[in-house]
């Protein structure tokens, strides 16, 4: 459609500001120019589209606006850091939802007899993407939030075969769509595309999570990306891929962490799996409990202390505990960092929002290959609420189902101190020899008042 | 939409792309989460269909799907920036 010139003048000015903006997110100190700029830009874009003339109807928009307005910002301001993904995952889905919408209204809108066929290729793209990302988020969402009926993987014989014969039929409905725009068409190819978004989420794992919403939030972005091929606007286009980009770039980055591939995610396969210890094997006789006494002693005389953050310790709400005890040491003249995985938490980054809300600064918060060469020279390393992330068969056992997987390697310190309720196993489902290494003391406990503990027995020692 | 047009939204599309790996590798994994959470929301750009969607009036069907659409977007908007920043600014904040 044909823009006037200042419209579309407007639309390169929004897209240079996104990228602006997201280039502002690559220091914590200009972070938040970054978003805001971001925030700009779409306001340029919206005020831009207003002053199209094809635009009428600004009651409607008005009502609409402030619909979304009020119920996103009392989201965004009622969510607990820990529930961040689930309220992402959410986000991506409602981005994807209204690719979907967008593309049918355009499609009830074609005149019979014009010839519509790449708009048609587009809106069936954006029909597909997005209806895949709005019922794989909301399925996502389901998870996280632990929703009893999608707790558990959904896994039958023959599902990846299902999957696959699924998708055929959505593209071929697509291109039907694109030959023959009709309503009925559509609608039948929309339902078999969320039913597809259902099913390609559904049998994925918790401890996979991060990489799902990752993927999603890449779909929400080429979704966008398609519909500007359906409204033909390059400003679309521009912030679609932008986030398709960073959607895949995450996604990469959580598999390498996890030592998976994504087709093993998607897919539902997990490694092959060589023959998994038992835990009494591995623990009997060999686990030494400590108490939070003889940790204040250790502490006293140590020179540096890492703390390793997984996700247990925010789900104890220790994170204002760990911070204390990590300033009351320093201020003891011990040097204290924070060592966090790449999956510590349940979406990428999500450990260091959780850590920067407690106050910790970013400064502190090291990434896994900065600070694993520095073990060796570690004193204690606390590790609370982590078990998979520091178990060193990943690195030491071949046969083991999370052999290569990137770790901390904890093992490597003077004294590691495991901060635990019992010897439960992580999301791998194995024991961890690192609670049975000579170096390792284990305190049962909840992982707060633990933390609290620790705390009060260093003042009074 | 002609051939041409195309080319020129791929050529748009391919090179938005190259733009954002390049940009956002730089990105430290301290700052992911609100990366996400703000990447999110400049996915709802497609807002700016919704806006066209409804205004076109004539087509009620066009018009009811717009306004859902734009009430979805606009939630991901408002929402994806206002939390974004509200994470932000605890990174920003100093120490006492």
């Amino acid at each position: 459609m044909e823009h006037h010139p200042l419209i579309n003048l407007a639309y390169v000015v929004a897209g240079i500001l996104f990228i602006l903006g997201l280039k502002g997110l690559t220091h914590p100190r200009t972070a938040v120019r970054g978003n805001l700029l971001g925030a700009i830009a779409m306001l340029i874009a919206i005020v831009a589209t207003l002053c199209n003339n094809e635009v009428l109807g600004y009651k409607t928009i008005a009502l609409g606006v402030i619909i979304g307005a009020v119920v996103g910002a009392v989201m965004a301001i009622k969510v607990q850091m820990t529930a961040m993904p689930q309220l992402v995952a959410l986000f991506n889905g409602f981005g994807g939802g209204a690719s979907v919408l967008v593309g049918y209204a355009a499609l009830s809108k074609e005149s019979p007899d014009g010839n519509f066929l790449i708009e048609n290729i587009a809106i069936a793209c954006s029909g597909l993407i997005g209806a895949v990302t709005f019922w794989g988020s909301l399925v996502a969402f389901g998870k996280l939030q632990e929703l009893d009926f999608l707790k558990k993987p959904v896994r039958f014989s023959g599902q990846q075969w299902a999957n696959l014969g699924l998708a055929a039929l959505v593209i071929l409905l697509g291109l039907s769509v694109a030959w023959f725009p009709n309503n009925f068409l559509f609608f039948l190819f929309l339902i078999a595309a969320s039913l597809l978004g259902v099913t390609l989420v559904i049998p994925i794992g918790g401890a996979d999570m991060p990489v799902v919403i990752a993927l999603l939030n890449s779909y929400s972005g080429l979704a966008a990306a398609a519909t500007g091929f359906v409204i033909d606007n390059n400003v679309l286009i521009i912030a679609g891929s932008l986030v398709g980009a960073s959607g895949v770039i995450l996604t990469r980055i959580m598999c390498k962490a996890m030592n998976r591939s994504l087709f093993n995610v998607l897919f539902g396969v997990l490694e092959a799996t060589g023959e998994v210890a038992e835990a009494d094997e591995v623990y009997a006789g060999k686990i030494k409990s400590t108490s939070a006494e003889e940790v204040a002693m250790l502490f006293d005389s140590a020179q540096r202390v890492v703390i390793v953050p997984g996700y247990g310790m925010a789900v104890a709400q220790a994170q204002h505990a760990v911070r204390e005890l990590a300033s009351e040491l320093e201020s003891r003249g011990v040097e204290v960092e924070f060592a966090i995985h790449p999956v510590a938490g349940r979406m990428p980054g999500h450990m260091n929002v959780l850590l920067a809300e407690a106050e910790v600064p970013y400064e502190k918060l090291k990434e896994m290959d900065e600070i694993n060469p520095s073990f060796a020279q570690t004193d204690v390393v606390l590790v609370i609420g982590a078990n998979d992330v520091v178990n060193p068969d990943a690195r030491n056992n071949p046969s083991s189902p999370i052999a290569g997987m990137p770790i901390l390697n904890v093992d490597q310190a003077k004294t590691v101190v495991v901060i635990k309720r019992s010897l439960s196993p992580g999301f791998a489902g194995i024991p961890n020899p690192l609670f049975a290494a000579d170096n390792c003391l284990m305190y049962f406990g909840d992982g707060k008042q633990a933390a609290l503990d620790l705390n009060r027995a260093i003042l009074e020692g | 939409m002609d051939v041409s047009m195309l080319i020129t939204g791929l050529t748009i599309f391919v090179l938005a792309v190259f733009v954002g790996f390049e940009i956002i590798t730089k990105i430290p994994p301290t700052l992911h989460t609100p990366l996400m959470s703000g990447s999110n929301a400049i996915s709802g750009i497609t807002i700016v269909g919704a806006l066209i969607a409804i205004g076109n009036g004539g087509v009620q069907m066009a018009t009811v799907f717009g306004f859902i659409a734009l009430v979805m977007a606009t939630i991901n908007v408002v929402g994806g920036f206002m939390v974004t920043n509200r994470m932000l600014e605890m990174f920003r904040r100093k120490k006492k």
